[in-house]
């Protein structure tokens, strides 16, 4: 298998403004990630898990080009990322369809910005509209829809203008349990018949052993790759209850003890910048400017 | 690539369906009695304001000659209408009304869009706009006579005045506050700043600045009403303060009546066009 992705000691800071009180101000850098390491395989389901604000949405716009890093480099197919291209598609944890178009004109809209001519744009989106499950549903607008819904629409419009890699940032974390159960194994399916490269974050452990072929484990801030789990399972798809399998409760006991002290880690650090907080506030819009 | 299975979707989508068909169904008997109570809770207050102006003169309770019935007002309405008067007056407060909005809105949304698009000059721009904006657009009306005289052209202006700020300020609001998750995604998709801008600055905008046109259309006609009363020859404000001068004391409630209904019909038209352009909203606040 050859390399999609490879990630080459990437590093990223953010500068936050600080308030010292009466008017004064310094401007700190924060490392938001340091020394990523990582190479995905064509055809590869990677899946991301680390504790959050350990940088894994950070890591994600770097690979979809909104943002470049400080230091080190991202090739995709051996040649540097540039910005954003529809070589990579999206997928947001809070969906990002636009509220004034139909489901259908939202799976088109990346179709369009591709330059794909009206007639076939329309026949291209019904195809991917119904791979999702949504037919029936074309004419709805995103707020007529149910959360696992949107995030179909959301899947569909990323597919639909045929990316070569996918990049999902927990995108079904703010669903019910049920709903996300029954996407997991869909997005499966999907990957299984297109053959995308996905790169999938999240911060559930048995989400990423469901999912991932290889599961990159992250430390908290700054965040670094702290292991890379292989999950050696043939076909997820046609195995009846693999969440019970000893096999997989083995390997998601192994990624909560890579874990823990991360996520407590980073609990610690959100408690110290909830008691900045006060100063970090008042800048919240420097901070944002910033990045 | 559609071949794929795709049952577990189907069957979630069905049921999802079904569920949905039968809150619609609930939804529209609620829709319905809601409606109902509307139209009742919505007529009943003026049916009875109305009735209380009828009877209020008639049995004395005010001075008949200052606070005429209101059928007494219809008449002399009718008798406006007739003449020729009626219409003479609201063809010129309507032309200088719209004028006045409609040169607002040719300036202000692309403006308000630069402005908002451009944040630098957002930011050194907001404060005289503010400044402007608390101005009384009544409060300068002696500034366009002596700079424009009586004419049209000064009526003119001080509605394109009044209009300007809140189109402004809300439509450099409505750019600079669309959600950056839509911009980030459309921006994931490679587009152009001049596509981005196009095609999610400018429909995201849209609400926000429906706000600032209903706020203009509003103004548009209370502003132009004070100054046909202050210095003009005709329009609903002059028909009113000449009605008062010539003690024609139903027809000065024939001519405040008609400016009413003016700005109950011209908000009305505003509304009907907000929901047709922004019909894929959850709700409206009315
Ligand atoms: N634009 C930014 N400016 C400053 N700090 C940022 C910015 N974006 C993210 N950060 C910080 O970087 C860290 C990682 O954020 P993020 O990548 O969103 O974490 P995750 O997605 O893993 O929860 C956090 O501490 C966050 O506060
Ligand atoms: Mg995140």
């Amino acid at each position: 298998m050859t390399t999609k992705i490879s990630i080459q000691q990437v590093h990223k800071y953010f500068r936050v403004k600080r308030n010292l009180g009466h008017l004064k101000e310094t401007v700190q850098p924060i490392s938001a990630l340091q020394d990523i390491n990582l190479e995905v395989k064509q055809g590869e389901f990677m899946v991301i898990v680390g504790p959050s604000g350990c940088g894994k949405s950070t890591l994600l716009d770097l690979l979809a080009g909104l943002s470049k890093p400080n230091r080190g480099q991202i090739r995709l197919d051996g040649n540097e990322i540039a910005g954003p291209n529809l070589d990579r598609g999206i997928v947001f944890q809070q969906y990002a369809l636009f509220p004034w178009k139909t489901a259908l004109a939202n799976v088109e809209f990346g179709l369009e910005a591709k330059g794909v001519g009206r007639k076939e744009r329309r026949a291209s989106a019904l195809e991917y509209i119904q791979l999702v499950g949504l037919a029936g549903f074309e004419n709805r607008y995103p707020h007529e829809l149910s959360g696992g819904m949107k995030q179909r629409v959301a899947i569909a419009r990323s597919l639909a203008y045929d990316p070569e890699v996918l990049l999902m940032d927990e995108p079904f974390a703010a669903l019910d349990a049920q709903t996300r159960e029954t996407l997991q194994s869909e997005l499966l399916r999907i990957w299984e018949a297109t053959k995308k490269t996905i790169i999938f974050i999240t911060h559930g452990i048995e989400e990423a052993v469901y999912l991932g072929q290889r599961v990159a484990v992250m430390t908290s801030r700054p965040g670094r790759i702290k292991q890379v789990i292989e999950v050696p399972f043939e076909s997820r798809t046609s195995e009846d209850d693999l969440r019970s399998n000893p096999e997989f409760v083995k390997i998601r006991h192994q990624i909560w003890d890579l874990l823990k002290d991360e996520v407590q880690r980073a609990q610690e650090q959100e408690k110290s910048k909830t008691l900045h907080a006060g100063n970090l506030k008042s800048n919240a819009k420097g901070v944002a400017a910033n990045g | 690539m559609a071949n794929v299975n795709v049952s577990t979707g189907k069957l979630l989508t069905r049921y999802e369906n079904n569920q949905s068909t039968s809150r619609e169904r609930v939804d529209w008997l609620h829709w319905t009695i809601t409606k109902l109570h509307h139209v009742f809770k919505n007529s009943i207050v003026i049916i009875t304001f109305l009735a209380l102006w009828e009877a209020a003169p008639r049995l004395g309770l005010v001075n008949e000659t200052f606070f005429p019935p209101i059928t007494e007002v219809a008449k002399a309405w009718w008798g406006l209408l007739l003449s020729g008067d009626f219409v003479d007056h609201t063809v010129t407060s309507l032309t200088r009304s719209i004028g006045g909005f409609t040169l607002a809105i040719l300036v202000s949304i692309p403006l308000g869009l630069a402005i908002g698009w451009w944040k630098t000059a957002a930011e050194y721009l907001n404060p005289l706009l503010e400044v402007f904006r608390n101005t009384a657009a009544l409060a300068i009306l002696p500034v366009f006579i002596l700079l424009l005289g009586l004419g049209e052209t000064s009526k003119i202006a001080i509605v394109f005045y009044a209009c300007v700020f809140p189109l402004l300020l809300n439509t450099i609001s409505g750019v600079r506050n669309v959600d950056p998750l839509l911009i980030k995604s459309a921006r994931s998709m490679g587009l152009s700043p001049i596509s981005l801008f196009r095609k999610v600055i400018i429909p995201a905008s849209v609400p926000t600045i429906f706000v600032g046109i209903r706020q203009a259309g509003a103004s548009s006609i209370l502003v132009l009403v004070a100054a046909e009363m202050v210095g003009a020859k005709s329009g609903l404000g002059y028909l009113i303060q000449y009605t008062q001068f010539s003690f024609q004391i139903t027809e000065m409630y024939a001519g405040i009546i008609s400016i009413s209904v003016i700005g109950l019909i011209i908000n009305y038209l505003l509304v009907q066009l907000e929901k047709r352009l922004t019909s894929w909203k959850q709700v409206y606040s009315e």
